[in-house]
């Protein structure tokens, strides 16, 4: 491929994040006029890429080239002054500026020291309608819809003589019609000799839009294909072989009568989602970030509101407003967001661990305060907390710690029903095959486990079923057996996440 | 790490920083008691320590109330208007019956009614605490001039003015007595129980505080009715030491029951505070008061002071919270 024009290249790009090291010699060529995709598993680093691209991080080491010469941004301003334009996922644009605001955001026409917005209306005008954009230059940007605020988006990218545009997941709000019109436009672009990297996890457009792909796996570049001769096969086995770094001590136990059942579960980001899970048995789920897993686990538990759908725990009906509920009918949650739904970092361990179990310390109306700190001890004892005493504050601890810390809190709750989600994310090796090891004991006692985890070997590991999530719905499930023979391997189910039957 | 760590001085088996986080305030109130026990011979005795704390007993029982709603989250700029309502009300009821508890119920209830719409206010429709207690302290200081027609009365009921001039024994006032029993009222509900470990929790993270069961409406909102209560009780006080029915007094005693807490620990980011830091809080704006009048200094200058201090205080904290993130 030596000698071929790219107008963007990076080249052994490395970052790591603390001791992790999210890229890994990465690279990327990108010709002028290009559609270029990006694919890989969560975390395999394409957004860590992409930021590295537009200056949102500094790479430890490699070298980008743009338009045959050294580059390198201080900020996503000042990729866009360079050529470099990213249009991200979650749009936010500001709503209370007129279309030819936005797009002249921090480039605003000025006579003297006045703003002059005829000027810039009427340049708005012109460009709006090169794109076939039909609302007036003077609208705001509040009365837009998704896909047109995204387009606004893509004009001011162009406006400023973008280069290569990064679209990350531009498709994931809009309905089919509304894609048509992004695919045209697209089109356009690579008239004009724009080139798009095109992040995206549906694969039928990749197929449909783009020329090339690069593939990505655990921070490694994997390889580049051009999308004429590839198969979705040959990108899905690209894709896995995630190594796996540990063996998961998953250890069977008796798997007793059905805990908790839901049915027709609908509410934001997922529809219709039905599954049972029994005592001792770990449920996984998988799925792609965004694929309505942590929504319904989210709306079970209370903290979102679910707009229909039924749920029995232990044969009888039960229904749940908030976590309170939640709480007292014996569902527990280990939220994702550890910082901001599972801890306050400025309490200390012994009160973040009993903060949903105080009721059951006290002594009329006041806490016994002696017992409570003999719980405590004992169950952060039993999961192994690591830390100086229990009065420490939890911003002191290390994440894994942490998520020690969180997990004790709702043992001690001794729920039925353990909602995990992430459940080891941000965990140091060691506290995640302790955190493994302790599942295998609670299911053991008869805990019914629901575990969330964007880690396939993790999920297929420790999971005695696997539900696979495609885009808000369940695609399929899998038994234990299916992945101890061998039946069921990662690329059969990375195809099922990314919507294969 | 560790080697850092021995190196540094050990003061009481603690390290420098987590001893002054902890009990530095209080040095700089022994410092200052110090200070004024040499520079006026008035300030040591007997009399004039019961004089401050009498005088910081009004402050004192407000700022045991607004501990919990700052660490909850929250703010109330309403309780200068709640005085003056209390005040209208045990006007009024004593023109029909000579009960002081009929007056002291009355007021408690009243009171600890608006402090129930000011926490459901802003608990259910999520307002800001700020908006709502700056423009429910309009409505609260305007139902005190209807209920009395704008006008002042002088108390009658002798035995009434007794809470606020009275000695226990001939030594011990009952205003600071009433302190005491309200500090351990508050000592006991915000360390000892259910609630007050609700109230660090929703102040301290409210989506974890949710994600744990934790009924945030009611946390957020029973700590303005608690604030309703100590604002009542200060208010009797208050009411009782200017022997009136008066509906312009109170304005102004927010600042100082923020200050008190401020300076005693708490965190505006919430939940971060204690009952003791808070007394000590509350001694030191007293000590300024007084100290400031012995050594004859203008009650200008104790203003700008108190201010200086504020901001001193939130400085602390906002570096203590920098070090956790």
């Amino acid at each position: 491929m030596a000698g071929e024009h790219y107008i963007l290249e990076c080249k052994g790009i490395s970052k790591a994040f603390g001791g992790t090291q999210a890229l890994k010699n990465v690279e990327l060529h990108l010709k002028a006029g290009e559609v270029h995709a990006l694919l890989g598993e969560n975390g395999a680093g394409k957004s860590t890429l992409m930021k590295c691209i537009i200056g949102l991080y500094k790479p430890d080491e490699g070298s980008i080239t743009f338009d045959g010469k050294p580059y390198s941004a201080r900020g996503p301003a000042d990729a866009i002054n360079k050529g470099i334009s990213m249009i991200h996922q979650e749009l936010n644009p500001e709503p209370h500026l007129s279309i030819a605001e936005s797009i002249f955001l921090n480039r605003e026409d000025t006579r003297g020291p006045f703003l002059n917005k005829k000027l810039t209306n009427q340049k708005t005008e012109e460009i709006l309608k090169e794109f076939d954009f039909r609302e007036a230059p003077t609208t705001l940007m509040e009365d837009l819809t998704l896909a047109q605020a995204q387009m606004v988006e893509i004009i001011r990218a162009v406006s400023c003589n973008a280069r290569v545009i990064i679209m990350d997941e531009p498709t994931s709000s809009l309905d089919s019609e509304e894609t048509e019109h992004l695919f045209r436009t697209i089109r356009d672009l690579k008239k004009k000799g724009v080139a798009i990297i095109y992040i995206s996890h549906r694969m039928e457009e990749i197929f449909e839009i783009c020329d090339a792909v690069s593939v990505f796996r655990d921070g490694t570049y994997v390889g580049s294909r051009s999308m004429e001769g590839v198969t979705r096969e040959e990108l899905i086995s690209m894709m896995v072989g995630r190594k796996v770094d540990s063996i998961f001590p998953k250890v069977d136990c008796k798997i007793g009568d059905v805990l908790f059942k839901v049915e027709g579960l609908t509410g934001k980001g997922f529809s219709d989602i039905s599954f049972e899970v029994h005592a001792g048995e770990i449920l996984g789920l998988s799925g792609l970030v965004g694929s309505g897993r942590s929504e319904t686990m989210r709306a079970i538990f209370g903290l979102d509101p679910l707009e229909s759908g039924r749920m029995w725990l232990e044969g009888k009906e039960i229904h749940i407003k908030d976590p309170y509920e939640a709480v007292k009918l014996g569902i527990a949650m280990v939220n994702e967001d550890r910082k901001n739904y599972g801890l306050c970092l400025n309490r200390s361990i012994r009160e973040n661990i009993s903060l949903p179990n105080l009721p059951k310390k006290q002594k009329g109306f006041l806490l016994n305060q002696r017992r409570e700190k003999q719980e405590v001890e004992e169950v952060s004892k039993q999961l192994t907390v690591k830390a100086a005493s229990i009065e420490d504050e939890a911003y002191s601890l290390s994440g894994g710690n942490q998520q020690k810390v969180v997990l004790s809190k709702w043992i001690m709750a001794n729920p039925k029903v353990l909602i995990l989600d992430e459940p080891t994310r941000g965990v140091d090796v060691g506290a995640k095959s302790e955190i493994h090891t302790l599942m295998c004991k609670f299911a053991a006692q008869g805990m019914a486990i629901i575990m969330i985890s964007s880690e396939l070997p993790e999920v297929m590991g420790m999971s005695d079923r696997l539900l696979v999530y495609h885009e808000g719905k369940t695609n399929g499930e899998i038994s234990r057996e299916e992945i101890l023979n061998g039946e069921a391997t990662q690329e059969v189910v990375l195809a099922k996440e990314f919507g294969e039957k | 790490m560790e080697k850092a760590a021995k190196k540094q001085k050990m003061i009481f088996g603690m390290n420098r920083s987590v001893f002054m986080k902890k009990y530095g305030i209080f040095i700089v109130l022994l410092i200052m008691i110090a200070f004024m026990c040499v520079a006026s011979p008035t300030f040591r005795t007997w009399g004039n320590v019961v004089s401050i704390l009498q005088q910081v007993s009004v402050n004192g029982v407000l700022a045991l109330g607004m501990v919990f709603v700052i660490t909850a989250g929250g703010i109330d700029l309403s309780i200068g208007s709640m005085l003056a309502l209390t005040s209208v009300i045990i006007g009024k009821s004593f023109e029909f019956s000579d009960s002081i508890w009929l007056a002291i119920i009355l007021s408690v209830v009243v009171c600890a009614a608006f402090g129930f719409i000011n926490g459901a206010l802003i608990a259910k429709f999520n307002m800001f605490p700020f908006v709502v207690t700056l423009s429910t302290q309009l409505v609260i200081r305007g139902i005190g001039y209807i209920i009395c027609d704008g006008e002042t009365k002088t108390l009658a009921n002798k035995a009434f003015r007794q809470i606020g001039l009275g000695k226990l024994g001939g030594f011990l006032p009952y205003s600071i007595l009433i302190l005491l029993v309200v500090a351990v009222v508050a000592y006991i509900l915000l360390h000892w129980t259910k609630f007050g470990r609700h109230i660090y929790a929703v102040g301290g993270n409210m989506n974890a505080a949710i994600a744990s069961g934790v009924k945030v409406f009611w946390t957020r909102t029973l700590s303005f009715v608690w604030m309703g209560i100590c604002t009542a009780i200060g208010g009797v006080i208050l009411t009782s030491r200017i022997n009136a029915a008066q509906p312009n007094i109170g304005v102004g005693y927010e600042t100082d029951a923020i200050a008190a807490c401020v300076i005693g620990g708490t965190s505006f980011a919430g939940g971060v505070a204690t009952i003791p830091g808070t007394m000590i809080g509350i001694a030191i704006i007293g000590v300024i008061y007084n100290g400031m009048n012995l050594l004859r200094i203008s009650s200008y200058w104790q203003t700008v002071t108190k201010g200086l201090l504020v901001i001193g205080a939130v400085m602390l904290d906002m570096f203590i919270n920098k070090k956790r993130n």
